[in-house]
């Protein structure tokens, strides 16, 4: 869009937009293009010979058991950390937008863990479920589960997942309880009137919040690809035996710890490609968003 | 109007009630940890209300951050170090986007969309798919353990940039127009009407961002060697460490509990803010 009334300066814009496109140069397409340089590249350990190798640090990884370990780890965990916080979410919204006394009490209740970090959110479930003093965990073990998330890999993935989940519920209810706010009262009272709870909440309201749906799933997704690595990072460092080491963690552990800059750009390289992939996937929502 | 069925006035409560409770729960087991002694909590049996140990628990983590097997940074350090990087990202990348939303919404000049997609594009780069690359950058630039390399690399913001956009296109011409006759230049129609006219578009996303600093945890990790320049986020996870039964649970549970204080009172204190805010960022 192209207003009609501008004003004449000549060399103020580029003064005005230079802060924003130095770091963007400088900090994102700089560092971007980088990536994609090294992932065409394979490189010694000392850094000493480098040569080109086209896509064979794509293939490399694509072929690697430990990668598709890893990509099949952030698929069950982003899947159950959109779908948890959503249901949960839902469940509540329904709950608060009926005409019950007190719903803004409640929802400043359920929205404050928004304000969390994800590394603090962990600390505390670390606390409640540590197998020797946390208040779970040690009941978990009293009453013979053999609890301990340090040895079990599906006991690990399972906690991550509960600590990711919890502070992601505030995102969703807010969104959800606005967009049943936004549902006119006459449709469902009139809905109400032939059908029961069950049957207008499935027919009509749910129906009707679709387009937040599935933004939700998009965010919660984004949320889970990139958000979590703090989460992961506190509670078991990505094991055991690699068990919650998710694809933005292995790019740490590849890059940062084990110093593979090739593997490691060729994955940032591929993750880039999801980003931009959900990014499109928002911004399709958006636009339905718009046209309605 | 008929009179809702009495098994519908209950229910609702009864299920936000055990929302609100599970919730609440780990909050309230660091709470009730923070206020014991370590040797009460390595039993496996800690008391499920609060003991008498909270002034010392409190006290040591602001003052030394170390206790008998943990070694830390007093909290007070990070929590300066906290503050200042949640601050200067929340205000720089307002300034940083709103001038740059002014200059692609009030002028005409070569290149404008060209620019606009530019910063459009940084919304698919997040700083964790560049993390190697970036890392590099900013050790090649000395940033590595100063305030500008915590902050700086994560002040760009097309979200912000569009924000303000989309709220200055609903700025009417004629009010450009009458600006204009009136011999107001660009500058005087920004400082006078344009950042009057955001103001609680800036509120909000003041929040959001200040939140969204608060919260950060790969990038400091990165960028921080030195302790003294650990945010608290970072502060607390290294606390905990290998999280062995036999820690100072009590004073990593105060940290963690002065570590969630701040932005959980900017939620409460600024809830209409923050729930606008919120909403806004996603459009």
């Amino acid at each position: 869009m192209r207003r009609r009334v501008i004003f004449p300066n000549k060399v103020l814009p580029y003064l005005l937009l230079a802060p924003q496109l130095a770091i963007t140069v400088v900090f994102f397409f700089w560092p971007a293009g980088q990536a994609i340089y090294y992932s065409v590249l394979l490189q010694d350990p000392f850094g000493l010979h480098t040569e080109f190798v086209w896509l064979e640090n794509f293939r490399i990884i694509l072929t690697d058991p430990l990668y598709l370990g890893s990509v099949q780890v952030t698929v069950i965990f982003s899947t159950a950390v959109a779908a948890l916080p959503m249901g949960a979410a839902l469940l509540f919204a329904v709950m608060a937008d009926r005409k019950i006394r007190g719903t803004h009490v409640y929802r400043m209740l359920l929205m404050w863990p928004y304000a969390v970090a994800p590394a603090v959110a962990a600390s505390l479930w670390l606390f409640i479920f540590h197998p020797d003093i946390g208040v779970i965990g040690r009941w978990l073990n009293d009453v013979g589960m053999h609890w301990d998330y340090k040895l079990s890999g599906n006991q690990a993935l399972l906690l991550v997942i509960l600590a990711a989940s919890w502070k992601q519920v505030s995102y969703n209810f807010l969104f959800f309880l606005a967009g049943l706010q936004a549902i006119p009262r006459s449709v469902i009272e009139a809905a109400s009137m032939d059908a029961g709870l069950g049957r207008t909440f499935w027919s009509i309201i749910f129906p009707l919040l679709s387009p937040m749906t599935f933004f939700l799933l998009v965010v919660n997704m984004v949320y889970a690809f990139f958000d979590t690595f703090g989460v992961i990072y506190a509670l078991t460092g990505g094991g055991p035996a690699k068990a919650t080491e998710t694809l933005i963690y292995k790019v740490y552990t590849d890059g940062v710890m084990n110093l593979d800059l090739g593997g490691s750009s060729a994955q940032s390289v591929i993750l880039m490609v999801v980003v931009i992939g959900l990014t499109a996937l928002q911004f399709r929502f958006i636009e339905r968003k718009v046209h309605y | 109007m008929a009179t809702p069925k009495r098994s519908e006035s209950w229910i609702p409560h009864f299920v936000l009630i055990m929302g609100v409770v599970v919730f609440a729960f780990p909050i309230y087991f660091a709470l009730i940890g923070s206020t014991h002694d370590a040797a009460t909590i390595a039993t496996g049996r800690m008391p499920l209300l609060p003991g008498g140990h909270m002034l010392d628990n409190y006290w040591q983590a602001l003052t030394s951050g170390t206790g008998f097997r943990v070694s830390g940074s007093p909290v007070r350090t990070l929590l300066l170090n906290s503050l200042v990087m949640a601050l200067v990202i929340a205000v720089g990348k307002i300034a940083i986007s709103i001038i740059s939303a002014y200059a692609v919404a009030f002028f005409n000049f070569p290149l404008r969309m060209f620019f606009f997609w530019m910063i459009f594009v940084t919304l698919m780069l997040p700083v964790e798919v560049r993390i190697i690359p970036t890392y590099k950058v900013v050790t090649d630039l000395g940033m590595i353990n100063t305030y500008a390399g915590l902050t700086v690399p994560l002040i760009a913001s097309a979200t912000a940039t569009l924000l303000f956009r989309q709220v200055f296109l609903t700025i009417p011409d004629e009010l450009v127009e009458a600006a204009k006759i009136d011999g107001a230049g660009a500058l005087r129609f920004f400082w006078q009407i344009v950042l009057p006219l955001s103001r609680t578009n800036i509120a909000a996303l003041f929040v959001i961002l200040f939140i969204y600093g608060w919260n950060q945890y790969l990038w400091p990790l990165l960028i921080t060697t030195s302790r003294s320049m650990e945010t608290i986020v970072i502060g607390i996870v290294k606390m905990i460490g290998t999280s062995e039964a036999q820690t100072d649970w009590n004073l990593i549970m105060a940290t963690a509990v002065l570590a969630m204080l701040p932005p959980v009172a900017v939620v409460i204190f600024m809830q209409h803010w923050f729930v606008k805010g919120l909403i806004e960022t996603e459009k």
